[in-house]
């Protein structure tokens, strides 16, 4: 956490929302709100980053986070490149070293890095020099800020405060980098009861220590909830060791109507996405008045642009 | 507040006064962040302006966003009228630089092309550092670089302006 | 070479000695405890005063990386760091390249360790060939050769049945196994402790259950066929409970742990350095306070180093991928130290986890200092203060979690066979 942060309590780099202060959090949704009209505007852009580069490191596939982030980028004016280093190419440390400092030495400013192992982007935080910032897009199972902060934003526009929130994630935590950097942003904003819903085959060892309540049973652990977060289940994981089909899965963990209705009326459903339909979720839940799957990916641009302009204002 | 500084809703009907003949019904008047607008509001009044206020936050055109980094509070910037082809009326509480005015009229054209702004100030106390100058002003003071002047909102909505 | 050890406080665990006494060395063998013999031209005087003398320590796993792992270090640089750690004896794990489980290969690693100053080297033979798991080795060929006991190192035997052929072949001829029990199945990805860290690292977890299902499998199929067992490397409670409870049953076997797990635990993976990954992983607070007591009250037979030099490259990568295990020949001594000073042990139950006690699991002379045995001697100053890096190391590795950490205690002189292999530079 401290190498997230600088001297005087500033952010440099953005690698988990784990021990980040409340300040920080509520200091990025409140600038993201204030990018929110950009969007709305004939010049989408503001000058902020101009001149400055950012570099997409993905060393994972992915076109909808990498997207996000080059449309945040270029709306605050900034210069995007894009590195897709799959893995053959990059197996070992050198690789990812030596990329890192081969494009610092073109004058990088940022560093957004997405990558399979947990930890990987503190380590090349640990790594660039001091006036670059680095962005976690996901890393392993360890974390996905932005995505966290932009549920947290999501909640805050619909729900108002965190303070009076009962919120249940369901799914497959133990795999999910999303779940964890939500509860992390959830704990920190002061949501009184966190709650984990799954099989115990997808829920990790000492969860509870992050501050959550386990349910094994969905119905139980839907009752009087404000905002049911859907994670989505990874094909592999749907017939394995740790659950035998699609099919029972949704039966006893899929979010339906009925489900839905044990939560409090007026809860909203969220899923960071893409859904499985008829796996985690019911289309009739997806579409239905009570989601909020949709204006999530809106705020997925202000919330990156807020991160980013956080990030590089300020002298280093 | 100093003895030697006017009253700030003198000096804002003194604005007025100078503006009046020359406003059209088509002109918009925008007030920037934050004491611009606490006088844009009042002189929207005065002025009997039939178009809406529009309010401007220019933290995200400052030019010392690289040294300073963003303001942790940014107030949203309104302007609930098409910019095209407008006569706009840019208000601030003083002007000083020049920046501020700068920064303001690059954002105004990221939301279209006006045909004309104009500029009243409440104080215009020198040292310009941009070749800005206003069009309207309430006072024009010499303040010494190390003395600032401020303008301040009392809780009851009354304005006073005092220097340090 | 005709050596004067003089004025030392002399720890010797085996012989109960505590004394600040006189030794004399010559011919590779200790000629006089106390008294100077008639006639002994003395070649070297060492000034002992304040200083600790005890048996040579012996270290039960130092990776010495040859053959085949020279980018990593080699025979010269890690012998020599053995020697700066006090190490006058060590077993070496089988899992170079290619792996010891040849008679030819066994031998040519003793003659070069023969030929250069340091430790006397006790090459561990292979278990299977190739260490795949499936066929046994020449054990009585290796045991010729040299080998003082057969293992997988940290390839554990995935098919039982292949563990009890080999269990009950080593019987056959009354060699030791050393066994790591760790369940391959239950293991399989994991890299950290399968707890509340890893959880919210998100690090694949290897769960306590991988250690005590393998164990319970290995004590019981050592029950059955009667083999010698030596556990490697244990890091849980539930697994240092099932050791004890089976010795209490009057079962022939023994433990050590790796000196790393005597002070780190889960926690200290806060920051994703590689430092920490380690084989078997650092568990829990509970798991090492249960190694620490368990050192303490005899259950844990000894400790040792495990140490296991990697070249910087691979620790130089995201956690995950990065090569398990820590270098620490050089901090087997202060380690030992800092968990006696803590727990309140005295000076002599702590060198005997490093020295006799490991001498009778390797089943090698030495580990004591008795007139007629040979010269193996470590003398250390106790308060010595040092702080662990690049320079202060004599390995040509410095992957340690300990790296830039401050130490207390310090080898001063280590005499291999009657000859002083190491004198440190204050």
């Amino acid at each position: 956490m401290n190498l997230q942060l600088t001297e005087d309590g500033k952010l440099h780099h953005l690698l988990t929302l784990d021990g980040l202060p409340r300040a920080i959090l509520t200091q990025i949704l409140d600038t993201a709100e204030s990018f929110m009209d950009v969007g709305e505007r004939e010049v989408k852009k503001v000058p902020l980053l101009r001149g400055k580069s950012i570099f997409n490191l993905f060393f994972e596939p992915s076109t909808r986070t990498r997207t996000t982030f080059e449309i945040a980028a270029k709306r605050l004016s900034a210069d995007v490149v894009n590195l897709n280093i799959s893995t053959s190419s990059q197996s070992k440390g050198e690789a990812i070293l030596d990329t890192v400092d081969n494009l610092s030495a073109m004058h990088a400013d940022m560093f957004i890095v997405r990558h399979g192992q947990s930890g990987a982007a503190h380590f090349i935080a640990r790594h660039v020099a001091p006036h670059i910032s680095v962005v976690n897009a996901g890393d392993g199972r360890h974390a996905h800020p932005t995505q966290g902060l932009l549920d947290m934003f999501t909640i805050r526009r619909y729900k108002g405060a965190f303070h009076n929130l009962t919120v249940a994630i369901v799914g497959d935590v133990l795999h999910s980098r999303v779940a964890r950097s939500q509860i992390h942003a959830l704990t920190t904003l002061g949501v009184p009861e966190v709650r984990v819903i799954g099989p115990k085959t997808l829920l990790p060892v000492g969860i509870e220590q992050m501050g959550v309540k386990v349910f094994h049973n969905m119905e139980a652990g839907l009752k009087g909830c404000d905002v049911i977060i859907m994670l989505r289940l990874q094909n592999e994981r749907m017939k394995s060791a740790r659950l035998p089909s699609a099919q029972e899965y949704f039966k006893f963990f899929g979010l339906t109507p009925e489900k839905l209705a044990l939560a409090k009326p007026d809860a909203i459903v969220m899923h960071p996405g893409p859904m499985n339909r008829g796996v985690e979720i019911d289309s009739a839940v997806a579409d239905g008045p009570q989601s909020v799957i949709l204006p999530q990916v809106t705020y997925g641009i202000a919330v990156r642009m807020a991160v980013m302009a956080m990030l590089t204002g300020g002298a280093a | 507040m100093n003895a030697s500084l006017p009253e700030a809703h003198t000096l804002i009907t003194r604005l007025a006064d100078a503006i009046a003949p020359t406003l059209t019904p088509d002109t918009f008047i925008v007030g920037v962040h934050t004491g611009g607008v606490w006088v844009a509001e009042r002189l929207h009044a005065l002025l009997k302006c039939p178009q809406p206020l529009g309010t401007l936050d220019i933290s995200f055109y400052r030019d010392d966003f690289s040294r300073i980094g963003l303001h942790p509070q940014v107030k949203p910037s309104n302007l609930p009228f098409d910019l095209e082809g407008r006569d706009i009326l840019l208000v601030d509480d003083v002007l000083h630089s020049g920046r501020t005015v700068r920064a303001a009229m690059n954002e105004l054209f990221d939301y279209g092309r006006p045909a004309t702004i104009r500029l009243a100030v409440l104080i215009d106390r020198g040292n310009h550092e941009l070749p800005i100058r206003p069009d309207f002003v309430g006072l024009t003071l010499n303040v010494p670089k190390h003395q600032n002047i401020n303008l301040s909102r009392l809780d009851d909505g009354h304005l006073t302006l005092s220097l340090a | 070479m005709k050596i004067h050890i003089q004025n030392g406080r002399v720890i010797d665990p085996m012989n109960a000695r505590d004394e600040v006494t006189d030794l004399f060395i010559a011919a590779g063998k200790i000629v006089a405890i106390g008294q100077r013999p008639a006639d002994f031209h003395v070649n070297r005087t060492i000034d002992a005063s304040g200083l600790i003398v005890c048996p040579g320590l012996i270290d039960l796993s130092v990776r010495l990386r040859e053959p085949g792992y020279e980018y990593r270090a080699t025979l010269e640089s890690e012998m020599l760091a053995a020697a700066a750690g006090g190490i006058t004896s060590l077993a070496c794990p089988p899992d170079t390249d290619p792996p010891l489980d040849e008679p030819g290969l066994v031998e040519m690693l003793k003659f070069r360790a023969r030929n250069l100053p340091g430790p006397r080297v006790y090459p561990l033979g292979a278990l299977t060939q190739k260490l795949e798991g499936k066929m046994i080795t020449e054990m009585a060929e290796l045991t010729e050769a040299g080998c003082r006991a057969f293992t997988q190192a940290d390839a554990p035997i995935a098919d039982t049945h292949v563990l009890l052929r080999a269990m009950e072949y080593a019987a056959t001829f009354g060699f030791s196994l050393w066994l790591r029990p760790q369940d391959v199945s239950l293991a399989q990805d994991g890299v950290a402790h399968d707890g509340a860290v890893a959880t919210r690292l998100g690090l694949p977890g290897i769960p306590a259950l991988a250690e005590t299902v393998a164990l319970a499998t290995i004590l019981q199929l050592a029950r059955e066929t009667g083999a010698r067992v030596h556990l490697m490397r244990l890091s849980t409670r539930d697994g240092i409970a099932m050791v004890r409870a089976a010795k209490a049953q009057g079962l022939a076997v023994s433990c050590d742990v790796a000196a790393t797990h005597v002070h780190l635990s889960e926690n200290d993976l806060v920051s994703f350095n590689s430092n920490l990954h380690l084989c078997p992983p650092l568990r829990s607070l509970r798991d090492r306070d249960a190694i620490r007591e368990a050192l303490r009250d005899g259950s844990i037979d000894a400790l040792c180093s495990d140490h296991t030099p990697v070249d910087e490259n691979e620790k130089q990568v995201p956690f995950g991928e990065s090569a398990p295990g820590a270098s620490g020949v050089e901090l087997l001594l202060p380690l030992t130290l800092k968990w006696a000073r803590e727990m309140g042990v005295p000076l002599a139950q702590a060198l005997d986890l490093i020295s006799w006690k490991p001498a009778q699991i390797l089943g090698v002379p030495g580990g004591h200092l008795s007139v007629g045995s040979c010269a193996d001697i470590c003398v250390f100053d106790e308060h010595a203060d040092w702080v662990v890096n690049a320079q202060s190391l004599f390995s040509q590795s410095n992957n340690t979690p300990f790296l830039n950490h401050p130490m207390q205690g310090r080898v001063r002189y280590t005499v291999i066979d009657g000859h002083l292999d190491f004198e440190s530079g204050h």
